[in-house]
């Protein structure tokens, strides 16, 4: 298996895409760096680029390549190697070289300038959004053989949890606003990992004051240890789920 | 001639008498306790404390003496007695420290408690680990400067205020620290008063508090990091002036808070780095002007049970949201901001903008509608929604807006 | 040693393998034949896993090849498109399929150096001819030597010489006694490199026989006379059941 992911590997690097992608989170980081010197800001904005930029790249970058290792998924299959693990190879690099350009991105200029306890939760629910939403464009991937279609699939992921997603908790929220929903959007929440991610990032910045009694209680929620383990729990059963049912397809596929 | 020597004697001998005597404290002194000494003055004595610590319970003054400390003499309350009890009239207090004084919810026990007092002076003093500083009541014509209260509570029922005064009027509060109390400074029909230059930190509750204290005014006062910021309720005819509002944050933290509030004056403030810069709700007549809203959550809160309020000449500069309101009726006059947001233009050059702005966010009016909105916060919906609501305003209130908007940010400080 | 019974497979409504049962032995040579889209590079790739049957059995040396992987290290597979990692030279190609298959200790780089391959090692895969491409898959296909050879179209697409080179490699092979099944349209071809002939036609197994015996059925000489023949033998009897 490692062979297979090292070769896999190899190639994504030579694509360099991952360097770009890199390069762009370096700069984008940097950039803020300089813009504003309060701590605090930088992560906020950062959010951003992590809430909206990670998992557009990570399902883009999946499917794509996905499709153009095609003739490589095909030359392994005619070798003695196991389905699963080509499947779970492609995975794992796509992912790790994903994660590991974020993390290069975004921590390094960090590491140079000095980080508080909220950049390591911005990395590491960076890199559990990168999970999920690379999981989630091999599930596209594999649902279908136009690479196109593929594309969209996986956009319309990206786009359901990043915009309609929320307006339907919005709508939620307006309908039953006589009601106590805090417990209502807690589930809600854990049944989208941008909003999970969101939410946790929020709780970790000081301007989760401005959040008044809901943001209490999530605070007091995602504070505590059952939270913690909640929440990261749910993030790593929204990576699981996709790529488990994704893996399976795959072995039914025909190539 | 003799005549006119026998006034002069007179003169010079009342004036004599007028001048007292000092009686002097201290564990070297002839005079060890302070009570003795009290016992033996006549008014218009003085009684010079030496440096030492005092532990004599509680001490009762009522005469029109002088108590003045040397070296900050230590009265210590050892955890269980008020330390010193006023009822008088031209008497001073001066350049003492009171330390530990008694705790308890059913007595309000003070390091200074002054009852049915007049013309009193309460100078240089110094306040540590008491449970209520000073505690005024039903007195007037006081002076209470440059004292220093501090005081390291964990939660708000172990600890009484720091300047706390019921039923007064004709009262200076000024140069005063107080810190780590539940309220800094606490007025309750309290009239015709002025705080000024006082200097309010960490309080447990808020910096400042006051109900029902018509004809008031605060000046240049300094309130820091108070659990829940500055409180003004149920009064009229309150002015505020130059006073710093400074990063008062929490989930219920206010910079200012009014609450039936009317005929009033705010202006020259700062509000920086607070969760909610000014909240105003059932006020009226209010002017708010030339105040600097910098880095709040909400600038300002204007509840619809808010009207006739003025909002002229301020600054609002990166704040996350400047303005919300919960209704959609605005009877509050909002002009000539300068808002850091407002992206129209000026064609005259006359330094007002030609197209109106609209403050409010539409994502904040949704808030203050359906508080659990706020779990939307940061998202791209959110992001979406208040860019399409300021093309195309549909919920947020049509006339809620600044007809001129100012260019650039007034310099306030010339 | 390939043992197919009633293998269906249906893409959709379509069916493209229908009830097709073959036998194949070691040491036989199989030319399979059949019109485009009748079905052969389906049969191959269900044989090789990577189409999974509607139904019916595929049996490796007596095992069922649902799900297993392991007796590919036995085929070596040349495709009727070469399709490779663009971005890979040839020579990290070599390497790479080399160390994938770390167990097998001996390869065979006969065609790689008979096609001169090494001469273009960095070459990159997307900047290949057709021609140096097969030549590439070729050589990969027999790099470990398999005792079974699958080669779907070998020929297409090589200049004369390299079809020489490739022929030698194949019969060379056959006498070894490897099991190898070739599909070409190029009949001449298969008429000395096979001995036995399967031909397909929608799907269904028509034929299956020695090309000896296809040969005097046929009363020809030449296999692709012989197949002519047969297609048109086939037509015919299928333009009369339809009138029926």
């Amino acid at each position: 298996m490692t062979r297979v992911i090292r070769y896999i590997f190899n190639d994504i690097l030579r694509t360099r895409f991952i360097l770009f992608y890199t390069g762009f989170l370096l700069l984008s980081t940097f950039a803020l760096f300089q813009l504003d010197s309060d701590f605090g800001k930088i992560v906020l904005s950062l959010l951003n680029i992590v809430l909206m930029v990670v998992p557009l790249v990570s399902v883009i970058f999946t499917t794509i390549h996905f499709f153009s290792s095609y003739e490589f998924i095909e030359l392994m299959l005619a070798q003695p190697i196991n389905r699963r693990v080509i499947f779970l190879s492609e995975y794992l690099a796509v992912a790790s070289s994903l994660c590991m350009a974020y993390l290069i991105g975004v921590g390094v200029p960090f590491i140079m300038f000095g980080a508080g306890e909220s950049v390591i939760s911005l990395l590491v629910t960076g890199v559990f959004l990168t999970l999920v939403f690379v999981s989630l464009a091999f599930l596209s991937s594999v649902l279908t053989r136009d690479k196109s279609k593929a594309i969209g699939i996986a956009l319309l992921f990206w786009f359901y949890f990043s915009l309609i997603y929320d307006g339907f908790v919005l709508w939620i929220i307006y309908s039953f606003s006589d009601y106590p929903l805090e417990k209502v959007t807690l589930t809600l929440i854990a049944f989208n990992p941008v909003d999970l991610a969101r939410i946790i990032m929020l709780l970790q910045l000081d301007i989760s004051a401005l959040m008044g009694y809901t943001g209490a209680f999530y605070k007091n929620f995602f504070g505590s240890n059952m939270g913690i383990l909640f929440s990261s729990g749910i993030l790593f059963l929204w990576a699981i789920i996709p790529i488990y049912i994704a893996l399976r397809i795959f072995n039914k596929k025909d190539l | 001639m003799k005549k006119v020597q026998f006034f002069l004697i007179t003169i010079i001998l009342s004036a004599l008498s007028l001048e007292g005597k000092t009686i002097r404290v201290g564990p070297s002194e002839s005079v060890t306790q302070i009570k003795q000494a009290i016992v033996m003055a006549q008014p218009g004595d003085t009684i010079l404390v030496r440096a030492g610590i005092y532990r004599e319970g509680n001490i009762i003054l009522q005469k029109s003496i002088v108590l003045i400390g040397e070296g900050y003499p230590v009265l210590d309350g050892e955890n269980e007695y008020e330390t010193l009890t006023v009822h008088a009239q031209h008497a001073v207090i001066k350049g003492l420290k009171f330390i530990n004084t008694g705790t308890g919810s059913i007595e309000d026990k003070a390091a200074i408690k002054i009852l049915d007092s007049e013309n009193l002076r309460i100078l240089n003093n110094q306040f540590e680990n008491t449970f209520f500083g000073i505690y005024l009541s039903n007195s007037s014509h006081i002076w209470i400067e440059n004292n220093e209260l501090k005081s390291e509570a964990e939660a708000e029922h172990q600890i009484g205020n720091g300047i706390h005064l019921w039923k007064c009027h004709h009262i200076t509060i000024n140069e005063n620290k107080i810190k780590g109390h539940r309220d800094g400074i606490y007025f309750e029909f309290v009239t015709n008063s002025l705080i000024t230059n006082n200097y309010s930190e960490g309080n447990m509750r808020y910096g400042l508090h006051f109900m029902f204290s018509h004809n008031d005014e605060y000046r240049d006062n300094t309130f820091i990091n108070n659990g829940a910021g500055v409180a003004v309720m149920y009064t009229k005819g309150v002015k505020m002036i130059n006073n710093h509002f400074i990063h008062n944050w929490g989930s219920s933290s206010y910079g200012l808070l009014l609450k039936d509030i009317s005929d009033s004056f705010v202006m020259g403030n700062e509000f920086v780095e607070n969760s909610v810069g000014v909240h105003a709700e059932g006020s009226s007549r209010i002017v708010f002007k030339e105040n600097e809203f910098i880095r709040n959550g909400y600038a300002f809160k204007l509840q619809a049970s808010c009207d006739d309020n003025v909002i002229e000449r301020n600054n609002f500069q990166q704040n996350t949201f400047d303005l919300v309101t919960n209704g959609s009726l605005v009877l509050n006059r909002i002009e000539s901001n300068y808002w850091d947001r407002y992206e129209g233009y000026d064609l005259n050059r006359d330094q007002v903008g030609d197209v109106p702005y609209r403050p409010i966010s539409m994502y904040g009016m949704i808030v203050e509608r359906m508080p659990t909105a706020v779990l939307l916060w940061r998202s791209f919906l959110v992001f979406l929604l208040d860019r399409a609501e300021k093309a195309i305003p549909v919920i947020t209130p049509e006339n809620l807006k600044d007809n001129l908007p100012a260019m650039k940010a007034y310099d306030f400080n010339k | 040693m390939i043992l197919i019974n009633d293998l269906c497979k249906k893409f959709g409504k379509l069916t493209v393998l229908d009830q097709v049962s073959l036998n194949l032995g070691s040491g036989k040579s199989y030319a399979l034949v059949g019109p485009n889209g009748s079905g052969k590079t389906t049969l191959i790739k269900s044989v090789l896993g990577m189409v999974r049957p509607s139904s019916g059995l595929i049996q490796f040396n007596g095992k069922d090849i649902a799900n297993e992987w392991k007796y590919r290290e036995q085929i070596g597979y040349m495709p009727q498109i070469g399709r490779y990692p663009e971005n890979m030279r040839i020579g990290e190609l070599v390497d790479m399929m080399k160390n994938i298959r770390k167990e097998v200790k001996t390869v065979d780089e006969e065609l790689i150096d008979a096609f001169k391959l090494y001469k273009i090692y960095d070459k990159r895969m997307h900047t290949l001819s057709g021609g140096t491409r097969q030549k590439v898959s070729a050589s990969l296909a027999f790099l470990f030597h398999s005792p079974v050879l699958i080669l779907d179209e070998p020929t297409a697409g090589l200049d004369p010489v390299s079809v020489e080179i490739l022929k030698e490699k194949i019969l060379h092979e056959r006498r070894m006694g490897k099991l190898i099944i070739i599909t070409s349209h190029i009949l001449s071809d298969l008429d000395e490199l096979s001995t036995e002939m399967i031909y397909i036609f929608e799907g269904k197994v028509q034929y299956n026989n020695s090309i000896e015996a296809l040969k005097e059925e046929t009363h020809e000489t030449r296999l692709n006379k012989a197949v002519t023949t047969l297609i048109k033998q086939k037509e015919l009897l299928n333009s009369i059941t339809e009138q029926l």
